[in-house]
């Protein structure tokens, strides 16, 4: 028994989750549904609307380009695409596949994860805004400061948190349909004002804007290339966004308990 | 003293108004090869559940090598197949049975798992590609890698086809010869027999038996009564027998009975024509039928 007592009595932590982190990867990675859509269709959507007027000024005067407003837009729209959709109907996938039972019978505790889930969904999403930021400056021209370049990538991730809560929190509430969870993300993109600039669009979208997630990210994402559309702050901003994280969170992690409740009491 | 592997202590289990398992006690110690009988809905997978703190129990309680079955150092000592769960179909081979090795403190080298469960030539196809049975053997391995001290396999060898389940069943007997204890459910009988030292008998969750294989065998006084027919018999033939159980699969007719010279005697005025006829005491698929009346669809 000396030789059971000295060896150690669980694994260690860290390269669990870095093993854990680098599967959730390649398992998201490899669903072409997944990674195409998440990785291209930010881009895509930019070749679209953006390219053809990416260089004229986002409002007659205005010194931004509509290139770099629909840049930022289109980042954030990416990042919270992939938390959102990909992510939230991947685990809703793996729930009906049963795999949650498998990983229930493992010695992985569950923090490791859901920490491994949210690193890959944040590595996805970096990848679709370094393609994004690359298609922008070499196809559309889009021009930005080192410095506006490092602060529009660092928002848009740091956007992407509190969408990594409602992504968790979806995967858990809804089926693997991506329709309905469409049907509601596409309409909220729009009605923040990340394709059309918000004074397009109709009176009462406008009034309801201000109150949606994406909206308080896109002021941040908007506000480092110097398009912010209301003059607030961006510490009432991330006020909203830490907020919205921590509204999201315990969405999501009521949504697990009630779950695994269900499944595992 | 060590703890016992698994221990369930008064526990019982319901799932709204059924009770899936009713007041359980057992003890399973190290180094034991323990076979769960009984048929569906039983409570087989229940007690596995319980055993491995997947499930809470609603009553009574479950231990795990002494601990909480949910705590983390209890199940890095334990290995697991579970018939319902799903695996992540977008991995290779090996690079699942990497990831749960790192799940543990001491596992295996990902290829001697990955040849453990037969899966050499497989080892580099996405888990998506594999047949039913290399799914089977993929659980094998995945519950193998961490070099666990106790196997919990839950239905191991369904899907599986012939020489798919002898190498199985193989591989679980050299496992079990190295002192790992090994739990398992199945429906196969002769895999209890031929693997297990102790067999329990569940049926409407309580445990009904709980011995070695040839206790339970010895337990049915009958004797088993097999012959061939010219003809699928008539039901008429058969029919008003002493019998404890009856099974006729095509030509082949099995009879246990506790008057086996009354019934012979009764075949032979009766006219059936019987070809092959062999009278023998009972074996443990009988002995089940006899314990739980029921018939068992393999």
């Amino acid at each position: 028994m000396s030789a059971v007592a000295t060896r150690p009595t669980t694994a260690p932590v860290l390269p669990m989750l870095a093993r854990q982190s680098y599967a959730e990867f390649i398992k998201l990675f490899r669903v072409p549904a997944f990674s195409a859509t998440s990785i291209v269709l930010p881009s895509m959507f930019y070749a679209f609307i953006g390219l053809g007027q990416a260089s004229e000024p986002l409002f007659p005067g205005s010194h931004v380009t509509f290139g770099q407003y629909f840049l930022a837009s289109m980042a954030l729209y990416g990042v919270a695409n992939v938390m959102v959709l990909g992510f939230g109907i991947s685990l809703a996938n793996e729930r009906g596949q049963k795999q949650d039972l498998l990983m229930k019978s493992t010695p992985l505790p569950a923090p490791i994860y859901f920490a491994a889930k949210a690193l890959s969904a944040l590595a996805i999403a970096l990848i679709a805004i370094v393609v994004l930021g690359l298609f922008a400056a070499v196809a559309a021209h889009v021009q930005l400061t080192t410095g506006q370049w490092g602060t529009l990538g660092l928002r848009a991730m740091l956007c992407s948190i509190p969408f990594i809560g409602l992504g968790f929190a979806l995967g858990y509430v809804a089926g693997p349909n991506s329709a309905v969870t469409n049907l509601i993300y596409l309409p909220t993109a729009f009605a923040s004002g990340l394709f059309f600039p918000l004074r397009l669009l109709p009176h009462f979208l406008q009034n309801v804007a201000p109150y949606l997630p994406l909206y308080r990210a896109a002021q941040l994402v908007w506000d480092s290339v110097g398009a912010r559309t209301e003059g607030g702050s961006i510490s009432t901003d991330w006020l909203y966004m830490a907020a919205y994280a921590v509204g999201f969170f315990l969405l999501a992690f009521w949504a697990y308990r009630r779950d695994q409740g269900k499944k595992f009491n | 003293m060590t703890d016992p592997a698994v221990q369930l202590t008064n526990t019982s289990k319901r799932y709204g108004d059924v009770e899936a398992l009713r007041d359980v006690s057992l003890s399973i110690e190290p180094g034991e090869v323990v076979a769960m009988l009984g048929p569906n809905g039983a409570g087989k997978t229940t007690s596995i559940s319980l055993m491995l703190g997947v499930r809470n129990p609603s009553s009574g309680g479950a231990r795990l090598f002494g601990m909480d079955p949910k705590n983390l150092k209890a199940r890095s000592r334990v290995g697991v197949m579970l018939q319902e769960s799903g695996v992540p179909g977008m991995l290779r081979v090996s690079e699942i049975v990497d990831l749960f090795r790192s799940y543990y403190p001491a596992p295996l080298p990902t290829s001697e798992a990955i040849a453990m469960a037969g899966l050499e030539e497989k080892a580099h196809s996405l888990v998506k590609d594999l047949s039913g049975g290399q799914h089977q053997r993929l659980y094998l391995a995945l519950a193998v890698c961490g070099n666990p001290d106790a196997l919990f396999l839950d239905e191991p060898t369904v899907g599986m086809d012939v020489e798919g389940r002898r190498r199985f069943l193989e591989e679980v007997g050299e496992l079990a010869a190295k002192g790992r204890t090994v739990v398992l459910t199945t429906h196969y009988l002769e895999e209890a027999d031929q693997l297990a030292q102790r067999v329990i008998v569940i049926d409407h969750g309580t445990v009904i038996a709980d011995a070695s294989p040839a206790a339970i065998k010895a337990r049915v006084a009958g004797k088993r009564i097999t012959f061939t027919t010219a003809a699928p018999p008539e039901d008429s033939q058969l029919a008003g027998l002493p019998l404890q159980s009856r099974v006729v699969e095509d030509h082949r007719v099995r009879l246990l009975t506790n008057e086996p010279e009354g019934v012979l005697r009764e075949l032979f005025r009766r006219g059936v024509p019987m070809q092959d006829l062999e009278v023998s005491g009972a074996d443990l698929e009988e002995a089940f039928i006899a314990m739980t009346h029921r018939e068992v669809h393999p």
